[in-house]
């Protein structure tokens, strides 16, 4: 199956990459712009059935490795028919 | 002639293609060179065969074009007149140079261009180009110790120069510094040729004992071949022939054509290797994958052991599926490294491999013979004679002519200018300050980790950086400096050579240090326009002579062709970088006064010529005049003289005159830790001299001395007594106020030195901050 | 005392680090290759500078899964002494052994410059008395950006687990005297509530010879022999 997690920075912390997007943007004319936030895509190609054991392991891989949950939140989608 | 029976057909029916005019010319081949293939072969190459011709006899890989004039550089010391200095490895016998430093160690080091993968993709380009030459040095057995590097960009005000430049630093950042390697020292020049086809070019030095010297050779016939490092991709398919080619628009889209690098991967592959080169008699012989990767390791290992060498396709580590033999034997995939080891050895270079987590494929054999034989799922896929790719390469002396602006530059006469006023001389020399090639390079050097390995003595910014090398029990300490004004090179090539050279010599006397080798980087446009080729012979003829009047072998080096852009060709850009060895900690000098009250010396008279200055480009437009003259017996007779009283404990500072001349070396001399001032006195100033060339002419053979007041006296008659003009200019003071008088001429012009230094170290920060880009 | 450098894969200050304890300052210090699990007789671990893994994923975040880190954290929960510099600092944080988190710089360029800290009073051995009010160390890194929330700052502060910060806001224009990350509240190096686990971004391996651009680095790695001894000697 895969398995897309997505990384971001936690709302409150400080996201220098993001800043420097948003600024970008807004020096070359994006006027709307209210924020921009940049964290990491991961894609993983895992075996397994979908359900809750299933959804544990993935939880656990994100918060353990894959996410430092001090500075970062995360969420996944599963796509089957990525199979 | 070789008769050769045909090969079979490839296993991936792509490539059994007839091999057409246009595809020939598809490959940078041209009709004359593809009929010595044929006749080398004695029959018609495939596909697989042309593609590795066509990066073998590309000029990256076979210096086709400049070899004859390479021919011209001493590889050698004339005189055995020091107990260090013999050149152990000669440029062109391995993958870089080695010199001896005395007590049974060596230093290696070589300099490499990665000039139009820069120009495409600046980060990746700049950072797999320091991969490249850090493994040309570790490939020697040698353990890497410092990186400096040479570049030139465009005029930053273009967003497009700065997108490059910006990205270049950031690569060679990303890449040493993750190596931990120190990237100490290096030059950079702006200037409106270079816009579109940067300049990158990178140095890596490296320290061995004699004993640990690797060479990239096969022998030993049934020593198996391994392959080790990262994994085979489509990385950069052709890149040595894409380095051979002018860039275009079209080179736009190559972007495939330039690899991505992986300095954690290459990190552990030169643990590694070093740890195996460090087994007695495990390694027969080694050399990396750079350009044409597994094509050009195979068959110049195999040149140079006068042997045959046999490789199974099958075997190597591939990233990507259903990959051909042409595309895996063309492959530009770094971080990898071809070796051969002693027979019945495998087991110990495969469990070094596995600590660090490693590929270590055997790949094939050393073969009796001469040929390199390529094989893929059990077919022969090329087989081609090993020297023909390497030592028997065309080889062509191609037409030079003198580029018509010459005559008129040349006979330049500053007469046109009239003379300046007082007040435009005040104002050049904050102006001058903020020239980006001027300018405080702190916004470059703080990208980089210059201190790790914690053996950095003299930090970037002074006349050359110094590091301590790391040899246990003896204390030796190598200085280094890069450096080439291609402006001067414009304006007359062969004086721009000798200058390129002596200027770097210079640098290393002003830090106390004995020259012991050169290597350089030409940096040159289409070798096939002759006026291109008549830049590059004159100037390599400077080189020459210079390096023979002082003694300074040529160790190895890097040519560059085809740099061009819409507007023709780079200034010619001979880049040289010199390494000198120090014994005693006590002679490192540096370029800042350190103290008020210290006397400040030129040595070598006053500056009296205008041609080809900064000054004359930024204050009036002009890039002009012949170029500053240059007397070798004069600049030794000062290297000579700076180096001895910085033996004899006289020397507090010193620093050469260089861009931006006189006042700008006296300025930059104040910007030391602690901001100082100076009151300066100039005399005997001659009735018609030019103001503008005595403050701001580029005149060589002049440094600055700073020296304590009561041995000035001293440290005059002795230069007086050895030849070299030297008259007290003034005196370091401790309010940062730089007072200047000409004697019965001008003056006293008066500039706050804080002033100063705030336009040198804000002009390249703040260029960067214009809008049309994120900060 | 005898310390353990971890190598892991990446580092690359390893050999700086050791040549400070053993050359310089005279303790035997040898390198622990991260595959293995045990410390051996080590009574002080330093976790050195550099790019573990590649930095790849978050700095440290993948060196805290190598099998030494087991003995390490043993190693601390017993109240042995470790020093986590720059990158070992980061791998500290992943591994939850010290507080916070270490992010990009904010100026998003890798930043190398000697700077000035200022000595914060943390306890034995660390403190303004013993250390002097500000010391001059060489900062190199890109993720040197300290982050922890409200009540961690708070909590930071309380317990006098700061470090050293950056000194910051002093003559204008000076790089030495700006934060150079920018680090929250400026901090530089801390340590954990029990006073045995430390993590610093600047480097005191290179500020111990004379040809550095101080010496300052001795008294920081002198101070952690000093809480590596008492520690010992608590044990024993």
């Amino acid at each position: 199956m895969k398995v897309t997690v997505f990384v971001t920075p936690k709302k409150n912390v400080l996201d220098p990459q993001g800043a420097a997007v948003a600024h970008a943007m807004t020096s070359l004319g994006f006027k709307n712009l209210k924020s921009a936030r940049m964290g990491k895509v991961i894609e993983l190609e895992i075996d397994g059935v979908p359900g809750d054991e299933f959804n544990a392991a993935v939880d656990r891989i994100c918060e353990d490795l894959l996410s430092n949950p001090v500075i970062e939140d995360y969420r996944w989608t599963l796509d089957e028919a990525g199979r | 002639m070789t008769v050769s029976h045909k090969l079979p057909p490839n296993p991936d029916p792509v490539l059994n293609v007839e091999i057409t005019p246009a595809l020939v010319e598809k490959h940078g081949i041209l009709p004359e060179e593809y009929e010595k293939i044929v006749a080398g072969l004695g029959r018609e190459p495939t596909l697989t065969e042309l593609g590795i011709f066509s990066v073998m006899w590309s000029e990256h890989c076979s210096y086709k074009n400049s070899r004859p004039l390479l021919k011209g550089f001493p590889t050698e010391k004339a005189r055995d007149d020091q107990p260090y200095g013999k050149v152990l490895v000669k440029a062109g016998e391995e993958n870089a140079g080695v010199i001896d430093i005395g007590e049974g160690w060596g230093i290696c080091f070589k300099i490499e261009s990665h000039n139009h993968p820069s120009a495409v993709e600046p980060f990746e380009g700049a950072a797999t180009g320091v991969g490249g030459i850090i493994r040309d040095i570790f490939t020697m057995g040698a353990r890497p110790v410092l990186l400096t590097n040479s570049l030139r960009f465009g005029d930053l005000r273009s967003a497009t120069v700065r997108r490059l430049f910006r990205g270049v630093v950031g690569g060679i950042a990303h890449y040493g510094n993750c190596m931990g390697i120190p990237t100490v020292g290096g030059d950079v020049y702006f200037d409106p040729c270079y816009e579109g086809n940067p300049l990158v070019n990178a140095l890596c030095l490296g320290v061995l004992r004699h004993d640990q010297i690797k060479r990239g050779a096969a022998s030993g016939v049934g020593n198996p071949v391994f392959y080790v490092g990262a994994s085979t991709g489509r990385d950069g398919l052709g890149g040595a022939s894409f380095a051979s080619r002018e860039l275009t628009e079209e080179s736009q889209a190559d972007r495939p054509a330039v690899q991505k690098g992986d300095p954690f991967m290459e990190k552990l592959l030169m643990e590694a290797c070093l740890e195996m080169m460090d087994v007695p008699g495990l390694v027969v012989g080694i050399q990396d994958m750079g350009a044409a990767g597994l094509t050009c390791s195979s068959c110049e290992t195999a040149a140079r052991g006068n042997a045959g060498i046999e490789i199974e396709l099958d075997r190597v580590p591939q990233r990507e599926t259903g990959m051909n033999s042409y595309e895996i034997m063309l492959s530009e995939s770094q971080e990898r490294m071809l070796v051969i080891v002693q027979k019945g050895r495998e087991r110990e270079i495969e469990a070094i491999f596995e600590k660090w987590d490693l590929h270590a494929e055997q790949v094939g054999e050393v073969t009796e013979g001469d040929r390199m034989v390529v094989k893929q799922h059990g077919v022969t896929v090329a087989d081609i004679p090993a020297k023909l790719l390497t030592d028997e390469g065309p080889v062509y002396e191609r037409e030079s002519r003198e580029p018509g602006y010459l005559s008129e530059t040349r006979n330049w006469d500053p007469e046109h200018l009239g003379q300046p006023g007082e007040a435009a001389l005040r104002e050049a020399l904050p102006r001058l300050l903020a020239v980006p090639s001027v300018a405080s390079k702190r916004w470059i050097y703080q990208q980089y980790d210059h201190m790790v390995m914690a053996n950095t003595v003299v930090e970037p910014g002074s006349d050359a950086a110094v590091v301590r090398l790391p040899l246990g029990r003896s204390e030796k300490y190598v200085a280094i400096a890069n450096d080439c004004n291609g402006r001067y090179c414009y304006l007359n090539p062969y004086r721009g050579g000798l200058i390129a050279m002596v200027e770097c010599l210079r640098n290393l006397a002003c830090s106390g240090a004995v020259p012991l080798a050169m290597t350089d980087n030409l940096n040159f446009g289409n070798p096939y326009k002759p006026e291109v080729f008549y830049t590059m012979k004159e100037s390599v003829r400077g080189l020459a002579e210079a390096c023979r009047a002082f003694d300074v072998p040529v160790v190895g080096g890097n040519v560059s062709l085809y740099n061009e852009n819409q507007k023709g060709a780079v200034d010619p850009t001979p880049v040289v970088s010199v390494a000198g060895l120090i014994e005693d900690p006590n002679h490192i000098t540096r370029g800042f006064c350190r103290a008020a009250g210290e006397r400040l010396i030129l040595l070598g008279g006053l500056p009296d010529e205008l041609g080809g200055s900064t000054y004359l480009e930024l204050c009036h437009g002009l890039k002009t005049g012949d170029a500053p003259r240059v007397d070798l017996e004069a600049e030794k007779r000062l290297h000579e003289f700076v180096r001895g009283r910085i033996r004899d404990g006289r020397v507090a500072a010193a620093h050469d005159l260089a861009e931006g001349g006189l006042l700008v070396a006296l300025a930059e001399m104040l910007f030391g830790e602690v901001t100082l001032g100076a009151e300066i006195t100039l005399r005997e100033v001659p009735d018609g001299a030019r103001l503008d060339a005595l403050l701001y002419g580029e005149s060589q053979g002049r440094v600055i001395l700073a020296v304590d007041a009561d041995v000035e006296r001293e440290v005059v008659d002795a230069a007086h007594a050895a030849g070299v003009p030297a008259a007290t200019v003034g005196t370091v003071r401790d309010k940062p106020e730089l007072s200047v008088t000409c004697a019965g001429r001008a003056g006293p012009w008066t500039w706050s030195v804080v002033e100063l230094r705030s336009a040198w170290e804000r002009a390249i920060p703040e260029a960067m901050r214009l809008p049309g880009l994120p900060e | 005392m005898k310390a353990a450098v971890i190598q892991f894969p990446g580092s690359n200050c390893d050999r700086d680090a050791v040549h400070a304890f053993d050359d310089v300052l005279g303790h035997p210090a040898r390198l622990v290759w991260h595959k293995e699990t045990s410390l051996g007789d080590a009574e002080l671990v330093v976790l050195p500078g550099g790019f573990s893994f590649g930095d790849y994923l978050r700095c440290g975040a993948i060196a805290r899964f190598s099998p030494i880190m087991a003995a390490v954290s043993e190693f601390a929960r017993r109240g042995g002494v470790v020093i986590g510099i720059c990158n070992g600092f980061q791998i500290l944080c992943e591994a939850g052994l010290l507080p916070g988190a270490l992010i990009r710089n904010e100026c998003l360029e890798f930043r190398c410059r000697t700077v000035v800290l200022r000595v914060e009073d943390a306890g034995p051995c660390f403190n303004r008395g013993d250390l002097g009010d500000t010391l001059r160390i060489p900062v190199a890194h890109g993720e040197g950006n300290y982050r922890i929330d409200g009540d961690g700052l708070a909590a930071l502060r309380r317990n006098g687990q700061i470090l050293f910060r950056y000194a910051s806001g002093g003559s204008a224009g000076d790089p030495a005297r700006e934060n150079p990350n920018g680090s929250i509240d400026d901090i530089a190096g801390i340590r954990n509530e029990q006073g045995n686990i430390f993590g610093m971004m600047p480097h005191p391996e290179r500020a111990v010879e004379s040809f550095h651009p101080s010496r300052d680095g001795i008294p920081v790695l002198k101070a952690v022999l000093r809480t590596a001894q008492d520690a010992a000697r608590v044990k024993v």
